[in-house]
């Protein structure tokens, strides 16, 4: 079983690569590239925040409120803590999430997906009519009742996020399995008496798997921003630890006087998630071949 | 034709009676997320430093220890009669609170949507007839960052700047303490003060209501702009339109006739999902514009975790989706005939 795993995924991630190089000079590809860069400083950001925050990102460090300049590039907060220091800090906390909420939806989403589209029928129905319920749900309404509920925490609000992913893997890989399970070698393999988890394991995993990487870009761009969202509202992380969300709640009042201190994270927010959205875009438009026609005109000149 | 009109209307009945079972389901769906879920509301908002014998009192009050199928159908009666309890925090019926709130969410919403679409179909025209040159990669960028600038930041920036720098705007509320708000009709003062012809009104109400649309609607357009595209692209690209234009159809004819028309039906279709988007999004919209509607009456009751209050908005927001939903599939089902049974 692990065999087959690595199997699929290798031959997955080198086909990507082999693509994104081969494509860097389009337009997708360049937005690829620009995209991964910028999640890549975040992770840097993130990992070294340490050794290159100036300064203690929970200590009063100077008097509040203090205009961007100096020793403060971005100025001090209402708590006279340091502004760049906690957006350094507070980069851990989207990664964390994105991580952990989009592990849970994963977990969650795809074996629901493999079944319902392996099996069909009225099993198929019945998740699909539950899946639908949640997905034309508010997503933030339904995080809130979830997060209000089971509390706060890098954990929970995983979870409340996750929770409004789920339909969104579950749909596109339910679909995928759906039209997969119709070709010839599917077809053949089960008509020659495989069995169905060998399958499932075989022929229709590895070639779902090629969608995951999309959803994964668009979800966690939209995991960050829920986080965000449920920080504003009041229902995000437990004070003390530095987290863009958290600062915007913080300083929000005061935005009119003191506009660095919500300005700041808010812009880190923003690059963080369109670089995600790059990256999105540029998978979608590099692995779905019905946007590809350039690459298909390019060829037949060549 | 008249065999049509009757699918058509099969498939109306069919879809207000599957409205049931749907309702059943979110209703259950939010009772398992609110009281079955690991945790317990009355802890959550007394914290650990909670008295318990208060809290004790307050979960027995509200039937907490009851086991969970007396819970479940008590709560399926009251949600069909409407009673969802009191809020905690303005001591008013949870029903009331909310349908005096509606209006303003359904005006802030409706508002955004006109800009949204306006901006995203436009712009993804625009992109999806040029494509992969400058313009298309500008608007590509546009969509994608306006889809993600938080919302409640943005809502704050435009503010800053409009309202309070510039002054040419109000900076937040519905309606100018100043005058007196037009006699309740529908409860959309926009509507209101036309139907009373109090123009000053009307204006004050619209002058309220363009920075939190133009918040909300800007980042939706970011989710327009991409759709649009892609489908004017694909349409374009399609035989039929090659063929009106091999039939020597005027450029400008082929695109709006043939092209923009078709494009169009996927995206109005698609419009409808963004109704959940755009309810998120107006929560923190009305947050940051101190904007009395439901979403601000959300964020009030999460500040004050007021357990009714959160409830009831759930309940309410769940209901008002599956109403939705069916008012998009039978649109749906009228523009494109495939759809019916």
């Amino acid at each position: 079983m692990a065999g087959l795993f690595a199997r699929g995924r290798t031959s997955l991630v080198g086909r990507l690569i082999g693509t994104f190089i081969g494509q860097s000079r389009t337009v997708a590809g360049v937005l690829v590239w620009i995209g991964i860069a910028v999640v890549l400083a975040i992770l840097v950001l993130a990992v070294l925040a340490p050794f290159i925050a100036p300064f203690d990102p929970n200590t009063k460090v100077a008097s509040p409120e203090l205009a961007p300049g100096g020793p403060f590039l971005m100025g001090t907060d209402r708590a006279g803590q340091d502004v760049l220091s906690r957006i350094i800090w507070g980069s851990r906390v989207p990664l964390a999430i994105i991580a952990v909420s989009t592990t849970i939806s994963l977990v969650l989403g795809l074996p629901l997906g493999l079944l319902s589209g392996f099996a069909g029928g009225r099993l198929d129905r019945g998740i699909l009519l539950v899946m639908d319920s949640i997905y034309a749900f508010p997503g933030l309404l339904l995080a809130i009742a979830i997060a209000a509920i089971i509390g706060r925490g890098i954990l929970n609000i995983s979870f409340a996020i996750a929770v409004v992913y789920v339909p969104t893997y579950f749909r596109v890989i339910r679909n995928h399995v759906a039209s997969v399970k119709q070709e010839p070698y599917v077809e053949a393999a089960i008509a020659l008496g495989m069995p169905r988890r060998r399958v499932i394991g075989r022929y229709i995993l590895p070639n779902v798997a090629q969608s995951i990487p999309v959803i994964f870009s668009v979800n966690a761009a939209d995991a960050v921003l829920t986080e965000a969202g449920l920080a504003v509202l009041g229902l995000g992380l437990p004070p003390g630890i530095p987290d863009w969300g958290f600062d915007i709640s913080l300083n929000w009042q005061r935005f009119d006087s003191s506009w660095w201190a919500t300005f700041f994270p808010g812009l880190f927010i923003m690059i963080l998630t369109t670089a995600l959205t790059f990256v999105g875009e540029g998978l979608n438009d590099i692995l779905n071949p019905l946007l590809r026609k350039k690459e298909y005109k390019a060829g037949a000149q060549a | 034709m008249p065999r049509s009109t009757a699918s058509l209307r099969a498939y109306v009945i069919t879809r207000v009676i599957l409205m049931v079972p749907m309702l059943v389901l979110l209703l259950t769906f939010t009772f398992i997320i609110l009281r079955v879920a690991p945790g317990d509301p009355v802890s959550t908002i007394f914290g650990e430093r909670g008295n318990p014998v208060v809290i004790d009192r307050i979960k027995t009050e509200l039937g907490l220890y009851d086991p969970l199928y007396i819970q479940y159908f008590r709560y399926l009666r009251d949600v069909f009669t409407g009673n969802m309890g009191t809020s905690i925090l303005t001591n008013r019926p949870v029903i009331d609170e909310i349908s005096s709130r509606m209006p303003a969410t359904i005006e802030l919403t409706f508002s955004s949507m006109f800009v949204a679409s306006v901006l995203g179909i436009g712009l993804g025209t625009f992109a999806g007839t040029r494509r992969d040159r400058l313009p298309d990669f500008a608007t590509r960028l546009y969509g994608a960052v306006a889809y993600n600038i938080p919302i409640f930041w943005f809502g704050l920036i435009l503010k800053l700047v409009f309202a309070v720098w510039l002054g040419w705007l109000p900076v937040s509320g519905r309606f100018s303490p100043r005058l007196s708000p037009p006699p309740t009709v529908t409860g959309l003062y926009t509507i209101d003060s036309l139907l009373a012809g109090n123009l000053p009104a009307f204006v004050d109400a619209v002058a309220h209501l363009i920075l939190p649309s133009l918040t909300l609607g800007i980042v939706l357009s970011g989710f327009f702009v991409r759709i649009t595209r892609v489908n004017v692209i694909h349409a374009m690209g399609s035989d039929y339109v090659e063929a009106a234009r091999a039939r020597g159809i005027p450029d400008r004819s082929v695109f709006f006739r043939h092209g923009l028309k078709n494009a169009l039906v996927p995206v109005v279709t698609t419009m409808g999902l963004t109704f959940a988007l755009l309810f998120s999004g107006a929560i923190l919209t009305e947050t940051v514009f101190s904007f009395e509607g439901m979403g601000r009456f959300v964020y009030l009751a999460i500040s004050y975790r007021d357990y009714p209050a959160i409830q009831g908005a759930v309940v309410y927001y769940g209901i008002l989706m599956v109403i939705i939903s069916l008012g998009i599939d039978i649109v749906n089902a009228f523009v494109d005939p495939r759809i019916r049974y």
